[in-house]
């Protein structure tokens, strides 16, 4: 069966739902069936990249250290809405560094975020053939 | 054309699985397929076999249980989600020692997998809620 472009649409803050959380799960889940994935983060999604969270006084699991291990499990077309990150005052400094390595050039390093423009981000939602927003 | 149906929301709270449940009805009385309906986060509450809404309302569960026996429909509970809104099926309670289980008989539980599968398999993943 031919392979199909997934892609996961992240709108929410990582604590406060669980949303993030349980869509992080069917990433994980989804990465076992060697799909095309990219994932996106609009919104108040682009929170859930923040770096340094701690969860400790909300008595919640933090679940961001996982968004590191994507890389491994070949999720490695993270999309951030460069907007959504102005909007709530962030940069790309502000997210977690991710990375994944490339097989094809001797395990190099590789920045998995890329920061695409609103209207970017909208050709990339056009050219897949299943979304799942949450 | 080959549908699949996720529902993300509960019941009565918000209106997502009442949507879903129009569009099911709508596509399958259309001619279309429908490969599966998966309940996912707070969606899971759709399949408890316990809910008692007042009698000048509609029941939802039971709603979506008739409309799943009378087209054979495959209904998935997502077990993670399940789980931990403490929806079980009989197997599923007994096997963490729970005393009772509470998940209508028209739904199965099963894993994220399935959803995944869905959308591979479906035309088209239609996703109502959240």
């Amino acid at each position: 069966m031919a392979i199909k472009k997934f892609m996961y649409i992240n709108r929410k803050a990582p604590y406060g739902t669980i949303y993030a959380l349980e869509s992080l799960e069917v990433v994980l889940i989804g990465a076992a069936f060697d799909q095309d994935v990219s994932l996106a983060f609009i919104g108040d999604g682009v929170y859930q990249l923040v770096k340094g969270q701690n969860t400790q006084a909300i008595g919640q699991k933090n679940f961001s250290p996982t968004y590191a291990a994507l890389g491994d499990y070949d999720v490695n077309k993270i999309y951030v809405e460069k907007e959504s990150l102005e909007e709530r005052g962030l940069t790309l400094y502000d997210l977690q560094h991710l990375v994944w390595e490339d097989e094809d050039e001797d395990w190099a390093e590789k920045d998995s975020i890329r920061l695409v423009s609103r209207s970017e981000l909208a050709d990339v939602i056009d050219e897949q053939d299943v979304i799942l927003s949450f | 054309m080959k549908f699949s149906i996720q529902i993300n929301e509960g019941p009565y709270q918000h209106q997502a699985s009442d949507t879903a449940y129009q569009f099911t009805k709508a596509a399958l009385a259309a001619g279309h397929e429908i490969f599966r309906v998966f309940f996912y986060h707070d969606g899971v509450n759709n399949a408890t076999r316990l809910a008692v809404p007042p009698q000048d309302d509609r029941n939802i569960g039971k709603l979506w249980q008739e409309l799943g026996k009378e087209n054979n429909l495959d209904m998935v509970v997502c077990i993670a989600a399940a789980q931990r809104r403490g929806m079980m099926d009989a197997d599923e309670a007994k096997r963490q020692g729970l005393d009772t289980d509470n998940i209508a008989a028209a739904f199965r539980i099963s894993g994220l997998g399935q959803l995944i599968e869905a959308g591979i398999n479906s035309d088209r993943l239609v996703v109502f809620g959240a």
